[in-house]
């Protein structure tokens, strides 16, 4: 599997070079979100905010009424918990065109409770005129850029840092609301997002070595949520669908799948891998997608709960499954 | 010193709260204080001060075009009935949206507005709102919830300045608003980007919602705050034209500039008196305190320059 080292920082710099509209607005995380380029590269649209994070969101309301377009930077949870009430009232009221990066969702951080942002898909897709995107890999990192500056509104986007899987083709970029079918299957449906896909691809190889036939679809959009191909598929799927996140089960991938299965009158069994409304706490994320129930080990676990059945699927197999760069459906067959 | 148009100014302060006190009467509810307090200040910055260009809107309120969104397409900004946001023009932020049946007013008695807007006021389907937003007249930011105005405010003067455009943003704030955090937050941040294209009046009446302000939260020394943060500031009696047009000429290069006004909540009206401590919203309590206040709006008309508008 390739790992790509900052992928956004470096993409940012490129994309940015011909767009003097943008400007990026950091609130003292600016190397901690990979933004210490841009301002190196262009200082004078780079906007020093100092840890002042509910100024930060108005100001770049105020920049965005003038014709800028404001990449807001810091982590998740300094967006939607310290700053809501200016999300929401200086920003997804109006509809401006602020982007905002969250660092650090769910577990990416051993950081703690005060750092780790486990409901901010629950809180910002309840927002009217928000975008919610939840990043997986270097592919979508890089290629989104240009489709959340179409959208005529606020985007929020949970940004991963650092080194990153690159699970999708990059010649497959991301596309706004639209999931990416990674395989197709008639035993049980997988529906993930953000880092739980790469986890998920690990136990769907596993199911699949054992015979199982899997289907795995992959949400890159929140909201606004396109239902289709997942309710296509999960009406196909003999055990009903297991949803993953690195978010609390409620008001995220889990809830939304369940609302649109609900919708469409749709009776089938859904198992919501995430954190169980509960917090976490300062622990590597492999410690805590283990102990909160979201990793590998767990999706194989609730597929045995749907099916009844046991798999022998060991840990020390599914650490072992080879990840390549996904760029088909036939091609994740091989996984 | 007096300029010519303080004549002008006197007039529209006295015509913001007779308009206020009429519709208090007739609503038997109203933000009378604020009219009270702060009539000179919005007078004087829209007779003599702000560099405004003409109302880009028709003068008679459009109703209310829906919440703002990506469908939305006949949303419009109240801050047409301001003018055109052109670069040369200044800007007027209004912060505490509660301040907005003073502000129609005023727009009202600075032609920027037909009169009969204000009958749209807190009317289902008006834009005219009790507690305004984006789409009210001469509101260009959603500011209910106090203490986001000022950063808006500061990030338009960022972006003027960045766009090198001339014109001066001009903010109105109350007092109960030093005491939020986003507020010196805002200061902060105004102070460290040298953005003196941006001047704050700050109407200090002494009163918020609970009461007193010294009985809820104290905001003093208030000047030495802001000092301390790096504003240029200066306080003035607030009711005063000459000190209102002089303290918008104080020099403050590469900072932002504080006019503190210190005004009475009474001012103009001293029946209000017998509501102290309790004059956030205006409610008569009785046919008594009806007929009192309905005398004094009498008298109010028949004052000289009170019978402008057509009251």
């Amino acid at each position: 599997m390739e790992i790509v080292t900052r992928p956004h920082g470096r993409n940012l710099i490129e994309w940015a070079r011909d767009k003097p509209r943008v400007v990026v607005l950091s609130a003292d995380l600016t190397g901690s979100c990979e933004v210490d380029t841009f301002r190196d590269t262009y200082p004078s649209r780079f906007i020093s905010a100092g840890i002042a994070e509910q100024n930060m969101m108005s100001v770049s309301a105020g920049m965005a009424r003038e014709g800028f377009i404001p990449f807001v930077h810091t982590f998740a949870v300094f967006i939607y918990r310290r700053a809501y009430d200016q999300v929401a009232m200086s920003i997804a009221y109006s509809n401006l065109p602020v982007k905002m990066f969250g660092f650090l969702p769910g577990v990416m951080t051993p950081g703690g409770a005060t750092h780790q942002a486990l409901e901010d898909i629950a809180i910002m897709r309840s927002l009217p005129n928000m975008t919610v995107i939840d990043t997986a890999d270097a592919t979508e990192i890089e290629t989104m850029l240009d489709p959340i500056m179409a959208v005529d509104g606020p985007v929020y986007v949970r940004m991963l840092r650092g080194d990153v899987p690159r699970l999708f083709d990059k010649k497959e970029p991301f596309e706004l609301s639209v999931n990416r079918t990674l395989s197709t299957g008639s035993d049980i449906m997988v529906v993930s997002c953000g880092i739980c896909t790469e986890e998920s691809i690990r136990a769907v190889a596993a199911l699949r070595s054992r015979g199982v036939s899997v289907g795995h679809i992959h949400v890159s959009t929140l909201k606004p949520f396109n239902a289709a191909d997942i309710l296509e598929a999960v009406s196909a799927s003999k055990y009903g669908v297991i949803t993953v996140e690195n978010h609390t089960t409620i008001g995220g991938l889990g809830t939304i799948v369940s609302e649109a299965m609900a919708e469409n009158g749709m009776a089938k069994k859904i198992e919501k891998l995430g954190l169980q409304d509960k917090f976490a706490h300062g622990a590597s994320k492999r410690c805590l997608m283990k102990e909160y129930g979201f990793d590998a080990p767990s999706i194989v676990a609730a597929f045995e709960k749907l099916s009844g059945s046991m798999t022998g699927i060991s840990e020390e197999e599914l650490k072992a499954v080879e990840i390549k760069p996904v760029h088909s459906p036939l091609k994740a067959e091989d996984l | 010193m007096s300029s010519n148009w303080h004549d002008d100014a006197k007039r529209v302060a006295a015509g913001i709260r007779r308009r206020v006190l009429e519709h208090t009467i007739n609503n038997n509810g109203g933000y009378l204080s604020q009219a009270c307090s702060s009539a000179e200040i919005l007078a004087a910055l829209y007779t003599g001060i702000m560099n405004l260009g003409k109302p880009s809107t028709p003068l008679i309120p459009k109703p209310f075009p829906g919440v703002p969104g990506p469908y939305n397409k006949e949303y419009f900004t109240g801050g047409e009935f301001n003018g055109p946001h052109t670069p040369e023009y200044d800007r007027f932020i209004l912060s505490p949206s509660q301040y907005a049946l003073v502000l129609y007013a005023c727009l009202i008695e600075t032609g920027r507005m037909d009169e009969s807007g204000l009958k749209q006021f807190n009317k289902d389907g008006s834009s005219v709102e009790m507690i305004g937003a984006e789409h009210s007249p001469g509101m260009e930011v959603t500011n209910g919830s106090l203490g986001q105005a000022l950063s808006q405010a500061a990030g338009i003067a960022l972006a003027k300045k960045m766009k090198k455009e001339a014109g001066h943003i001009w903010v109105f704030m109350s007092d109960g608003e030093l005491q939020i955090g986003q507020t010196w937050e805002a200061f902060q941040f105004m102070v460290y980007h040298r953005l003196d294209n941006m001047t704050v009046y700050v109407d200090v009446n002494g009163y918020q919602c609970d009461g007193k302000m010294t009985s809820v939260m104290s905001i003093e020394p208030a000047e030495k705050r802001f000092e301390s943060f790096g504003c240029t500031v200066t306080r003035i009696n607030g009711h005063d034209l000459n000190a209102i047009e002089a303290a918008a000429a104080a020099p403050h290069t590469d900072r932002p500039l504080v006019v503190l006004c210190d005004t009475n909540p009474c001012e103009g009206l001293p029946l209000l008196k017998i509501k102290a401590p309790k004059f956030h919203y205006l409610r008569m309590k009785n046919e008594e305190e009806h007929r009192l206040f309905a005398e004094a709006l009498n008298n109010m008309k028949g004052l000289p320059g009170g019978t402008a508008g057509g009251i």
